[in-house]
């Protein structure tokens, strides 16, 4: 059924079919409708969860981290401040293993007070363990959350959805919402070998004493690396099923570019624009969209990478006294490469500013006019200090 | 015929949900205290614990110290991850993957995981009307880490982080009430406990299971250890603090007060003198003390209904 949905329903819908049946969830812009949406579908009776309306973001991680913990597939969003009061839950749901998944919506982190897109909220929690995928349209965000809870379920580790306040949360897309039978068939229901049961009493996060928890910190990085081959397997499985195949990342003109535009979220859509007009006038040119940031598809990248000339990474985002995000995991993972591309590393878009087709443009000719990158990353669309 | 409550002593249940071999201090009768309500509320239970003594002690992998569900998700949201729980079990039973069987959920923490920093969790359950009950163990300061006053120490005390010096006589605010807060929010069952009357405690905690909706419990819980006091001393400490009014027992049943102590009360000294942390209180503080304490009992007797 092809319905016009804004990003935020389309993150409802992936919840509702993937048949959560509790959600724990606080309100904040720019996330609101997808608890909104939630909220009328559990009233109305179209789906048969439990709505906790905690008091916090911080009480929402915890209750869906007790009633992941009892064998109840779970659900919650959040965004920006949200995201961060609930940091110290996120390490707590990746440590105990949980496949809870959940949908951010970026939004710029405060001071100055701003609800519009920015990656900064999600990648801040770039080391608490959960897979993140940045997704870039409303169809994406649906597939996302269902492929969520597969991917979540094999390797027990929570899965984020990450996608751009207003451009995606607000924006109305067609977007193809599959028959709960298919769903049904494809996405297996949570089975969990360990919970909280009364008739088989365990104990769980309890105390660990140095002589068990590197071990213990040693199979959460594992569970990493196996989800690099799961995420594939499973986009790929999700494609056969529903006709739209994903991956951890995705190539558009790699094959023969020497130049590889690298984007993530909604900013990938006028990247697209932009390579196939350099296309048209014969530029080599490629788009490597980054879907998945953690696990970090190191090998990928490599292989991508490998023998191109230059890079060009735009980052919605920045590590403050480092640079953007992205283009430094880039870096990191194409470093001990014998023949590797020169990265130019630009910050765009922060605090919901457009990174338009034409920007992207003027991002390319200045590194066609450039003999090599900056040692830092260079902040594109700025106006002028006084 | 032997006396009543040595016979009552013979109904408990013998089971142990809460096992010897933990790692509490020697005397620690916060310990006895969770030794009880776990007996009080019997094996279809699920326990949600704040960080604090009780989870470090108990729960040392590979080992548990627990003969039910137990879950620990860090400090300040014990009320919401029972919350979860509740939720998790709701689900489960609409979805008739397990038989309804009336599971009790608990949610327990220190002092300082309920009076200061998971309040907002607790009032938030409370509110939402979870069916659960919470039980606060109040030894009146942050034992874990060393002694640190929380917003239930009471006044006078001298701890870590409120040490009595020379300009500063120990702590200077007055305990936060806790069961007055749980009694705001207008849930079914609100009691005060201490294991130096287990019976009492236990009635009381079987009560709070037995309501539907949130129930809070809050048990002073005497810390040989922080309250600087011979371990053996610890359950007389306790019935002090009651027979004193400092700790009044009572239990407020859809918002009715009840007392269950209401005799002459001993002087405050006797139960400030022996402890440690109050050894430099002057007699002056002690009058205040003292004051404090015959008003907040006398108010607390009007609540209950007697005549003024």
């Amino acid at each position: 059924m092809k319905k016009v949905l804004m990003g935020n329903h389309a993150a409802s819908w992936g919840a509702k079919l993937s048949r959560v049946r509790m959600i724990a969830a606080y309100p904040i812009t720019p996330q609101t409708h997808i608890v909104e949406e939630l909220s009328e579908m559990c009233s109305d009776g179209r789906l048969d969860a439990k709505f906790l309306k905690v008091e916090s973001e911080h009480s929402a991680m915890a209750s869906v981290i007790a009633s992941e913990t009892t064998g109840v597939r779970s659900f919650t969003a959040s965004s920006s401040n949200g995201l961060a009061l609930m940091h110290e839950m996120l390490h707590w749901a990746a440590g105990a293993r949980l496949p809870i998944v959940m949908v951010n919506v970026n939004r710029a982190l405060a001071p100055g007070w701003n609800i519009w897109a920015d990656q900064g909220d999600s990648l801040a929690q770039r080391d608490t363990g959960w897979i993140q995928i940045y997704v870039e349209d409303n169809q994406e965000v649906l597939d996302s959350v269902i492929q969520g809870y597969r991917i979540a379920e094999q390797v027990n580790l929570p899965v984020m959805v990450c996608y751009d306040a207003f451009f995606l949360s607000h924006t109305y897309e067609p977007v193809d919402i599959p028959d709960q039978e298919s769903v049904d068939s494809w996405l297996p229901s949570f089975e969990p070998d360990n919970f909280l049961d009364p008739e088989n009493p365990k104990a769980y996060y309890g105390l660990v004493m140095p002589d068990n928890y590197m071990e213990m910190r040693y199979r959460l990085q594992q569970a990493h690396e196996a989800a690099k081959r799961v995420v594939s397997e499973v986009g790929n499985s999700f494609g056969n099923h529903f006709g739209r195949p994903y991956d951890l990342v995705e190539t558009i003109h790699c094959d023969d570019a020497e130049t590889v535009l690298i984007t993530s979220s909604s900013a990938t859509s006028p990247a697209r624009l932009v390579v196939d007009k350099l296309r048209d006038a014969g530029r080599k040119i490629g788009l490597l969209k980054m879907r998945v940031f953690r696990p970090f598809p190191t090998e990928i990248v490599q292989e991508i990478l490998g023998n191109k000339k230059t890079a060009i990474v735009i980052d919605r985002n920045c590590s403050w006294g480092k640079g953007g995000i992205f283009a430094d995991e880039i870096k990191g993972a194409i470093n001990n490469l014998s023949n590797r591309p020169m990265v130019y590393s630009f910050i765009a878009g922060l605090g919901g500013r457009g990174i338009t087709p034409d920007l992207i443009e003027d991002i390319v000719k200045q590194v066609e006019n450039s003999e090599s990158p900056a040692t830092s990353s260079e902040w594109i669309g700025l106006k002028p200090f006084n | 015929m032997e006396p009543l409550n040595i016979y009552a002593s013979r109904l408990v249940n013998k089971q142990e949900y809460f096992t010897p071999g933990h790692k509490a201090c020697q005397g620690c009768a916060e310990a006895l205290a969770v030794r009880l309500v776990a007996k009080a509320l019997g094996p279809n239970t699920v326990v949600a614990s704040a960080t604090g003594c009780m989870e470090v002690v108990s729960s040392a992998y590979p080992h548990t110290s627990w003969g039910v569900p137990w879950i620990h998700v860090a400090f300040e949201n014990a009320a919401a991850v029972a919350s979860g729980v509740e939720a998790g079990f709701k689900a489960l039973v609409r979805k008739g993957k397990i038989p309804d069987q009336k599971t009790t959920i608990l949610g327990m923490g220190g002092d300082g995981a309920t009076a200061d920093i998971g309040f907002q969790a607790l009032s938030g359950a409370l509110e939402r009307g979870h069916d659960f009950v919470y039980v606060c163990y109040d030894n009146e300061a942050y034992m874990n880490t060393g002694i640190q006053r929380s917003s239930s120490t009471p006044y006078g005390a001298s701890t870590t982080t409120s040490p009595a010096g020379k300009v500063k006589p120990g702590q200077l605010t007055w305990k936060k009430n806790m069961a007055a807060i749980a009694v705001a929010h207008e849930i079914p069952y609100v009691a005060t406990a201490c294991a130096s009357y287990p019976m009492d405690l236990i009635e009381k905690v079987e009560k709070a299971a037995a309501m539907e909706g949130p129930a809070y419990v809050h048990i002073l819980s005497v810390c040989p250890t922080g309250w600087r006091i011979p371990t053996k001393k610890a359950i007389w400490i306790g019935r002090l603090a009651v027979e004193t009014g400092v700790f009044p027992l009572f239990e407020v049943v859809n918002g009715r007060y009840k007392l269950s102590f209401d005799q002459e009360l001993r002087p405050v000294k006797e139960y400030l003198k022996p402890q440690g942390r109050f050894r430099h209180l002057t007699d002056e503080m002690i009058d205040t003390i003292q004051k404090r304490t015959n008003s907040d009992f006398e108010k607390l007797r009007i609540k209950a209904g007697a005549k003024t």
